[in-house]
């Protein structure tokens, strides 16, 4: 099973809550899921306080660990606030830390990034940095203190699928030992099944569930792909080779002339 | 006292930020406060002083991905 700072979770799919129809075909869609991790954010109350808890209550009452984003902060300032919020609020010390670096394809800003995650790793939060897959970015962010990376495989929401799986195979050539998370991109349960069969620990997703045509068919379908992607990699899969060979025996056929 | 209150002014009589959550009707437990910036904790809203011009952040859970 996967463990993540100590704590084991049943499910190597973490999905997220935003975009869904409604608070009911979101609960129906995380557990269909049979995820273990949701992620929830915060943003400005403007009633009174009754709009985040009736969400909360939602969220406590399906029983999952949460992890907080600082999505949408493009400073180091930004992100580390809206952290220790989000640590007050949901009393964890988990933290999915985003520090967006370009409006349109949602990039990390990466500099910024290892520093956010110095300054939050230094106060025992427990970071899940956004980041791209530059092995040298990773290798900052693992100096910094981060002890989990969480690379794209295509821009927040695009679907795309792993755009570049030579990168995502060297990252996690590079580091065995520490738990990757394919965090965003992901269209289809095909692409979790991918980067699952490739090694990769787990997958984040939102966007492809909340906006499908049945989120809770949907749900149910990346959980099964991200549990046959996991047994896959686990059961020594055949390396592909350029020519044909018969799976049915040939000593024995018979010769017709 | 004039302050911006998530993006938006306001002219308050509210002297900490307690008094000013008070004063704008909001409640619960699952409020987390800022003040140019900074998180004040729950626990130091009451002591809090507030300065004119101050931005006050006012935030609660929300879905996200």
């Amino acid at each position: 099973m996967l463990e993540l700072f100590g704590t084991t979770l049943p499910s190597r799919l973490l999905l997220g809550t935003a975009q869904y129809p409604s608070p009911a075909i979101l609960a129906d869609a995380v557990k269909a899921s049979g995820t273990s991790v949701v992620t929830v954010s915060l943003r400005r109350e403007m009633a009174g306080g009754r709009a985040g808890e009736n969400f909360w209550s939602l969220i406590r009452a399906l029983g999952m660990r949460v992890l907080p984003n600082t999505a949408g902060c493009h400073s180091v300032k930004e992100a580390v606030t809206t952290a220790k919020m989000a640590r007050e609020v949901f009393g964890t010390t988990w933290i999915k830390l985003e520090v967006i670096g370009n409006h349109d394809t949602l990039q990390p800003d990466v500099f910024g990034l290892v520093e956010a995650a110095r300054i939050l790793c230094e106060d025992d939060f427990a970071v899940f940095p956004y980041t791209t897959d530059d092995l040298v970015v990773a290798e900052r962010l693992l100096e910094a203190g981060c002890r989990v990376l969480m690379p794209w495989c295509a821009p927040i929401g695009s679907a795309l699928g792993p755009i570049n799986m030579t990168a995502l195979r060297s990252m996690r050539a590079h580091f065995p030992d520490v738990p990757l998370i394919v965090d965003a991109g992901l269209g289809r349960p095909s692409h979790a099944a991918t980067v699952m069969e490739h090694g990769f620990d787990a997958v984040l997703l939102n966007t492809a569930v909340a906006k499908a045509a049945d989120p809770i068919g949907m749900a149910r379908a990346f959980g099964k792909a991200v549990e046959a992607g996991r047994e896959a990699v686990r059961s020594g899969m055949l390396e592909p080779r350029e020519v044909g060979m018969p799976s049915t025996p040939t000593i024995g056929k018979a010769a017709f002339s | 006292m004039k302050l911006i209150v998530n993006g938006e002014a306001h002219e308050v009589a509210a002297t900490t930020l307690a008094e000013l959550l008070a004063a704008l009707d909001y409640e619960g437990d699952w409020l987390a406060t800022a003040v140019n910036s900074d998180l004040v904790h729950k626990a130091h809203r009451a002591e809090f002083q507030l300065s004119d011009g101050d931005r006050i952040e006012i935030l609660s859970p929300m879905q996200g991905g």
